[in-house]
């Protein structure tokens, strides 16, 4: 156990690609946490979608020992925290165990809409925060530059910003002597009940759920009979201990101190993060503040391409969830696309990662349909059933229109930070997303935008869209505002005048025709030509809003065809049906899978 | 059982900017060696195949026109032998119609062919020159008269749908062709294969093909203007008058066993698919090594027997019997077609049935591929 005054918690705040990973593994590096040999790139990010896309899913922590230039050792733990809005609620239980951050900004590049809304947050919790102006040995590094962007428009004192270059080794001691000097040690009471915060939680194969927590008051020890307040289950601690990065077991954690331990805990479920782990006997009375229930806000299906993996999907998705208590699932079943689960996500970059998981690490081939949100409707009385308020995850399930008294749909904040040459265009996305701009300010060449948006106007390919009209350059972070009511309808696309389930979705009447008449324009590239025309409809209710018409195909037959064909042409013929196998059915008409995708993707309007 | 003969001459003068067969054109061919291979080859498909009296042998190629007329015949001489011949039996061979070859019509008719298979393929100088052909409508012409007096039966090739090509210059060139009074016409729609000179000029934008729309039409107008005249299509490509009909392609579109020797010949006997080397070299040379051309001999499990049967079957106007491929290939009509689907195109005039007869009705033959895919069951086409 150390003594508080010699303990630092803190995290680093960074863009990606700021350098936040390197800076680590150096900090690491200089404390001797781990030798050159074992060091593989980026120790913090462990899982591979991390490491090819630079973003932190899970938190993890680093204690490390740094003897400083006064001759002390400090105990001083980095809390690597998830760097997505998506994950916002994990970043701020994981803040919530630091005294302060590093905030680590490209001196090429600058600050970024991210980095913004991180900073915010930490101001949020009380951090001090140590400016780090990283990559200064890059050739376009405009260290002034930067430290005036970090004053002018974060509004914190740069003047004593570390210059670092974590590639090369520049400026770590500086680093470390930073954190030491500016950032306040913790503060707790080793006699008081205990009071740990459950900060993550993982699954190990081999330990079983693992919970990273950190200590405010008394002791953590093996042996121990703790319960979680909110959770309500009780469990024996069985092992505590710390990352060094390396597991090392420990005889406890004490106030101030953050590390790991293990219950016999088999589902991440139970191990709820921003939970209070207290003892069975003489516990804490009051749970810590800030405990939230995660909520998923994006739904989407995802079916197995070949309907035989449908068992092996529903495995699958049940070995994920072990370890993302985040995401959820129930069983759905499509016309089009036959058995699969409706799925909750965090947000659009939760929806891409549980999907990428199960493709790379499961194997699955999968259909996902478009993401919806979800909204709340009220409906009104009928002669059998009273009046309630429902929630629609999935726009299959809407009710009854006659019935709907109103419906509400999320609202964010969304905070874009560009170069203002591509302002114009950004500022018709927004427009034709139904934003309302809430402000707009100008940094040297850059301007940041402030818009409300609904979030099923930004659930699809809003930031596609947004990254290439701005060539990649501007940076979009979001919060969510709550629901609002809007006059929001359910279009249906009619192919053959068949109702596509898994294509059918809630918009706002306004954009109706609009965007009916890109879905209808997109399907007819997208289904290829069949021996008869085939109609294509947007819907709602029973009124037509955009209709297109596929011309039947003419021509498509083998001119030459005598004995030494017929092997060509059988494999012309098994081609051709596995092809057709890649596609769905819907009445007589063959869909290709990425059109249900593809139909909904707005494109250079 | 194989009653029919295909026999592959590879070599031709030049090669056909559209043409995807397997054709070569060689110096010095040492016609004595080509003449032993080819009986070497014959012979051991007989030593396989005694089926009875052939009732059909085609020369194909490349250009069997330019085959010595001696050749052939000792060719023929040995079928003959072999497996003797049925009393009308059809010898046909395909042939250029060049000047130099019409010279050796009387010949080869003397040799025993009885049915030419002439490549007229335009009757446009301009449009002869774009097809890459060594010969002029005029001497073409002169060729068809010489064809017409030596053979019993004689059939004209031409090719339509090429670049920029109206409906009327076509009707107008169709009913020319016509008016030679044959009694068997094989009209293609110009195809852009993979792997020849077209495919890359189309590629690199030299031109660009019909569009398949405006062919679909000449399609269309093909099978009035041939019906009109009294030769209706019989294939998706031939027209014939009744009767005369090509009995050894029938063998072909019926799924019945023939035998096929030469360079790149495929055969189909009982049961088995056979494939001889492509390349002349390696075809002579595997002669040489094994007493036959062979690359390839697999057996075929019903299943894959049946598509063929179907792919080719339904390629013919009287269709194909289900009952007695069924009964052929011990499986039921159920696991061969896609009954719903089938029912469905029906509905909707691509199809016809009588009894158990299937088959494709005139405003299906366009798109005779695109409805395979939908009537032969994937079951069939998977196993």
């Amino acid at each position: 156990m150390t003594d508080l005054s010699k303990i630092r918690n803190f995290s680093i705040i960074a863009h990606i690609d700021h350098g936040k990973s390197t800076l680590a593994d150096r900090l690491i590096q200089h404390c001797g946490g781990l030798t050159e040999r074992e060091m593989s790139e980026q120790v913090l990010d462990n899982m591979d979608i991390e490491k090819e896309r630079g973003i932190t899913i899970k938190a993890q922590t680093v204690r490390l020992a740094y003897t400083a230039r006064d001759g002390e050792t400090y105990e001083l733990n980095l809390m690597d925290t998830p760097g997505h809005v998506d994950f916002a609620y994990e970043v701020s239980r994981s803040l919530a165990a630091c005294e302060g951050a590093l905030l680590v900004v490209d001196a090429a590049q600058g600050v970024e809409a991210q980095t913004l809304a991180n900073v915010y947050q930490s101001i949020e919790h009380d951090h001090e925060i140590v400016p780090v102006i990283n990559k200064i040995d890059l050739p376009a590094a405009e260290p002034e530059q930067v430290r005036m962007e970090i004053e002018e428009i974060i509004g914190l004192d740069a003047s004593e910003a570390v210059l670092t270059s974590a590639k090369s080794g520049i400026g770590i001691e500086e680093v470390l002597e930073a954190v030491v000097a500016k950032i306040p040690p913790p503060k707790g009471d080793r006699d008081a009940p205990l009071k740990a915060m459950l900060v993550d939680s993982w699954y190990d194969p081999y330990l079983g759920v693992v919970i990273l927590v950190r200590v405010i008051d008394g002791v953590l020890r093996k042996g121990l009979s703790v319960k979680f307040m909110q959770g309500g289950t009780q469990h024996l601690v069985d092992r505590v201990g710390c990352f060094t990065p390396k597991r090392t077991d420990l005889a406890d954690i004490g106030p101030g101190e953050i590390g790991f331990i293990t219950a016999q805990i088999k589902e991440v479920e139970q191990a709820r993060v921003g939970d209070t782990i207290t003892t069975v006997k003489n516990g804490a009375t009051q749970a810590l503040a800030g405990y939230k229930e995660v909520q998923p806000v994006v739904f989407c299906g995802l079916f197995p391409t070949d309907a035989a993996d449908f068992e092996k999907l529903r495995e699958s998705i049940g070995k994920l969830r072990l370890n993302d208590a985040s995401f959820s699932f129930e069983m759905e079943s499509s016309a089009a696309l036959g058995f699969g689960f409706r799925c909750g996500f965090l947000g659009l970059l939760h929806l891409e990662i549980i999907q990428e998981r199960l493709s790379r690490e499961y194997d699955l081939d999968l259909i996902t349909t478009a993401p919806s949100v979800v909204y709340r409707i009220s409906l009104g009385h009928t002669k059998n059933e009273d009046a309630k308020v429902i929630e629609l995850h999935n726009p299959a399930d809407y009710p009854d229109p006659s019935r709907i008294v109103e419906i509400e749909e999320p609202w964010i904040k969304a905070t874009i930070y560009t170069p203002d040459e591509y302002l114009g265009s950004i500022l018709k996305l927004c427009q034709d997303r139904r934003g309302i701009q809430t402000d707009l300010t100008y940094v040297g060449g850059r301007a940041q935008v402030t818009y409300e948006l609904p979030l099923n106007e930004v659930v699809f390919d809003f930031y596609d869209r947004l990254k290439s009209i701005s060539r990649g350059y501007a940076s979009f972070d979001y919060e969510q505002i709550g629901l609002r009511p809007g006059d929001l309808v359910k279009m249906n696309i009619m192919v053959n005048n068949e109702p596509v389930d898994a294509l059918s979705l809630i918009v706002h009447r306004n954009v109706a025709e609009d965007r009916g008449r890109g879905m209808c324009e997109r399907l007819k590239d997208l289904i290829p030509r069949h021996l008869f025309k085939i109609p294509i409809q947007a819907a709602i209710g029973g009124k037509i809003i955009a209709r297109e018409t596929i011309a039947a195909l003419r021509k498509d037959v083998t001119a030459k065809c005598y004995g030494g064909d017929i092997t060509r042409k059988k494999k012309l013929l098994e081609k051709q049906k596995k092809g057709k196998a890649r596609m769905r059915e819907y009445g007589n008409v063959s869909i290709p899978q990425e059109a249900f995708i593809a139909a909904l993707r707005m494109g250079e309007e | 059982m194989a009653r029919a003969l295909y026999i592959h001459w590879p070599f031709c003068l030049k090669k056909c900017p559209y043409c995807d067969f397997n054709s070569h054109v060689r110096d010095g061919i040492d016609h004595g060696l080509w003449e032993r291979s080819l009986l070497a080859d014959m012979q051991h498909e007989h030593a396989l195949a005694d089926s009875g009296p052939l009732t059909s042998i085609f020369f194909g190629g490349g250009t069997p026109s330019l085959m010595p007329p001696a050749l052939v015949g000792s060719l023929l001489k040995e079928a003959e032998r072999l497996w003797g011949f049925d009393a009308a039996i059809e010898i046909t061979l395909e042939a250029n119609p060049s000047s130099v070859e019409a010279g050796k019509f009387a010949a080869l008719s003397a040799a025993g062919v009885n049915r030419v298979s002439l490549g007229l393929q335009s009757l446009d100088d301009e449009a002869l020159g774009f097809l890459g052909r060594l010969h002029s409508v005029d001497e073409s012409l002169a060729a068809l008269d010489v064809a017409q007096s030596c053979f019993q039966r004689v059939s004209c090739d031409l090719i339509y749908a090429r670049p920029g090509q109206s409906a009327d210059q076509w009707e107008a060139e169709l009913e020319r062709a016509i008016g030679f009074g044959t009694s068997h016409l094989s009209l293609y729609q110009l195809t852009i294969e993979p792997g020849t000179r077209f495919a890359t000029d189309v590629r690199r934008g030299v031109f660009e093909p019909l569009a398949d729309d405006p062919a679909a039409d000449l399609f269309a107008l093909t099978q009035d203007i041939t019906a009109a005249a009294g030769l209706p299509a019989c294939e998706v490509s031939n027209h014939a008058a009744p009767g005369e009909e090509s009995r050894h392609n029938l063998t072909y579109w019926r799924y019945e066993d023939y035998i096929g020797i030469g360079p790149g010949a495929h055969g189909r006997r009982g049961g088995f698919a056979t494939q001889r080397h492509k390349k002349p070299e390696n075809w002579l040379h595997a002669i040489a090594e094994q007493g036959n051309g062979l690359s390839e001999e697999r057996p075929l499990n019903a299943s894959e027997a049946a598509s063929e049967a179907l792919m080719m079957g339904l390629r013919l106007r009287e269709g194909v019997d289900l009952d007695a491929l069924s009964r052929r290939f011990g499986l039921s009509v159920d696991t061969m077609i896609d009954r719903e689907r089938t029912e469905f195109y029906r509905s909707l005039g691509f199809l016809w049935s009588a009894d158990e007869r299937l088959g494709v009705a005139r405003q299906g033959m366009g798109v005779l591929d695109a409805l395979l895919g939908e009537v032969v069951s994937g079951e069939l086409v998977a196993s």
